[in-house]
């Protein structure tokens, strides 16, 4: 069976720098699959190659085992892989309700004409029950009209996963979704993962809060300076040698 | 209930409206409600976050196309207006190709050359587009009766009307379009590209898409002009305009529907009749330019925030 997502030697150089070298992994349908790294490792490069917003300089990028990498960000999305982005980056100035409509656009496409002639009624209450589900289910029911902008750092960051829901993605991809969060928020957040992925719902995140990571995935990928590191579960990643030496450093480079 | 009273309100006050001004005023309304469309379709377009420098020329792009079918083909005016916002869409479609390669500043500088590109192609091929001294002599609306009413088109009054009812058709289907989920992708498309992105939008097909369309409803203006002034040159659309343009929107506030329409209402009268009293038509750019200051300065979200300050007022109470 292949796997949902797989990166097949990928590769990113910028200019003289390889920020990417080679990187192989594969996400399983149904998992939530953690992507860490200490700064710099090449996650968020990653990230932006899995989901079209660099084209790969080498490597592919398969999904169902067909070739994704290359194309556009809007062609990937409509393959079934959104992404969220690192900070919250929301359509500030619109409301809510008008943020999950967004994520809504490629369920529903906005036909002008029948727009024009109000020929889109169907669709429109479709997509706005598609929208209020989306927030819902991320707990940001009652705030549908407030601006995306006012809303606290933790709604936003749930409003951000909910953009991204609204479309039914196969694959999530989630940049840092716990930065700047305090425990409680943290705690709250994990569990709505849990809940995405009991929907069904791919996910795949990049992260620093190693509670969340260990907490969260069932498999997790290592890397470091742009290579693979370690690859399996929170336990055997915990206790990996050279992911602690790539964390805290080898007893070699102490001088 | 209560709208349709409002809108039949408005539309008896507009049937009277030119009866009781001078003749001068009569063609200044007709000129204010052609201006009112271009305005309106500019602000579609800057509801993607793009501005453009080449709006008046693509608006020009409808004046001689019309002029020209309905002058050297014989077309019959009604459809040649309709022809004319056709072109000027479908060159707005050619030049979203090397445009939106560019976009923000980069777009603003391109439209600017991409528009006096145009307008010195006008300049420089006499046949079919008359050179510097444009085309002369363009073909009026056929006059005709509506049984109530006799459009005698060398007359004002009766353009007035004729060109309002097309002008509220256009605005009625620029509404429909930003209100739709349409106009809510060409907000998520400006304020965020790169979520819009993310969530499955076309970028470069929908900034297109608003382009196209602004165009479309801009040479339908120009058309309209045409047919009422009876001669064009490259002139009538220089950049001169475009800045008269880009002052009623900014004056006016880009942010609802009825800002650059308030904008360019209240501009007209002033410059008609405040100015035109004290005599000084002639200095019209440098006080439309003290104005633009002005109203960066002290009224950054335009005259439609006066309203909505008015307007949140009465909610609250």
């Amino acid at each position: 069976m292949t796997s949902l997502l797989e990166v097949q030697n990928l590769t990113m150089r910028f200019g003289g720098l390889t920020a990417v070298d080679g990187l192989n992994f594969k996400v399983e349908k149904g998992h939530i699959h953690g992507l860490i790294g200490p700064n710099g490792a090449g996650k968020t490069t990653t990230f932006n190659m899995i989901s079209g917003f660099y084209t790969p300089s080498d490597g592919k990028v398969l999904l169902n085992g067909e070739e994704i990498s290359g194309l556009p960000m809007h062609h990937v999305a409509n393959r079934g892989i959104v992404r969220t982005f690192q900070h919250s980056t929301l359509f500030g100035e619109l409301s809510v309700l008008d943020n999950a409509l967004v994520g809504t656009h490629m369920t529903f496409r906005p036909n002008i004409f029948a727009a024009i002639l109000g020929l889109d009624g169907a669709a429109r209450r479709n997509a706005l029950d598609r929208a209020r589900s989306s927030l819902e289910f991320f707990g940001l029911g009652g705030l549908e009209n407030e601006l995306a902008g006012d809303l606290s750092h933790g709604h936003q960051r749930a409003l951000g996963m909910a953009v991204a829901y609204a479309s039914r993605p196969d694959l999530i991809l989630l940049d840092e979704p716990f930065t700047g969060m305090n425990p409680e928020e943290t705690r709250q957040m994990m569990e709505l993962m849990r809940r995405l992925c009991a929907e069904g719902t791919t996910i795949l995140l990049v992260e620093h809060d190693m509670q969340a990571i260990m907490g969260l995935c069932d498999n997790i990928t290592c890397m470091s300076f742009g290579k693979f590191l370690a690859e399996g579960g929170p336990s055997e990643i915990r206790n990996h040698p050279d992911v602690i030496e790539a964390y805290l450093g080898g007893a070699r480079h102490v001088a | 209930m209560r709208n349709f009273l409002i809108w039949a309100v408005v539309a008896v006050a507009l049937i009277i409206l030119p009866n009781l001004v001078s003749f001068s005023q009569q063609e200044v309304l007709v000129f204010l409600t052609i201006n009112i469309l271009v305005v309106a379709s500019y602000r579609l377009l800057t509801l993607t976050g793009e501005w453009s420098l080449g709006h008046v020329v693509i608006m020009g792009v409808g004046a001689y196309a019309s002029a020209l079918v309905t002058k050297e083909l014989g077309l019959w005016v009604p459809l040649g207006i309709l022809v004319g916002g056709a072109s000027a869409a479908f060159i707005a479609f050619l030049l979203s190709y090397p445009l939106f390669r560019m976009k923000g500043f980069y777009f603003l500088i391109g439209s600017f050359a991409a528009g006096e590109i145009i307008r010195l192609m006008w300049k420089r091929f006499r046949d079919p587009f008359g050179g510097a001294k444009g085309i002369k002599g363009i073909d009026p609306m056929p006059d005709f009766s509506i049984g109530i009413y006799q459009f005698d088109f060398f007359e004002p009054v009766s353009y007035f009307y004729f060109s309002a009812v097309v002008v509220a058709l256009c605005l009625w289907i620029l509404w429909r379009i930003e209100k739709s989920p349409v106009g809510l992708t060409f907000h998520a498309v400006h304020w965020q590209d790169k979520l819009a992105q993310a969530s499955g939008v076309n970028l470069r097909s929908y900034r297109t898409l608003a382009f196209v369309i602004a165009s479309g409803f801009a040479g339908i203006a120009g058309a309209l002009l045409a047919h009422y002034i009876g001669t064009i040159n490259p002139n009538s659309f220089d950049v001169e305009v475009m800045v008269f343009v880009l002052t009623w929107a900014i004056v006016g506030g880009t942010g609802t529907f009825y800002g650059p329409i308030l904008g360019c209402i209240v501009l007209t009268i002033l410059n008609e009749i405040v100015l035109r009293e004290l005599g000084l038509e002639q200095t019209r750019p440098l006080i439309y330019g003290l104005i633009l200051i002005l109203s960066i300065l002290f009224m950054p979200n335009g005259l439609e925030s006066i309203v909505q300050k008015f307007t949140r007022r009465k909610e609250a109470k």
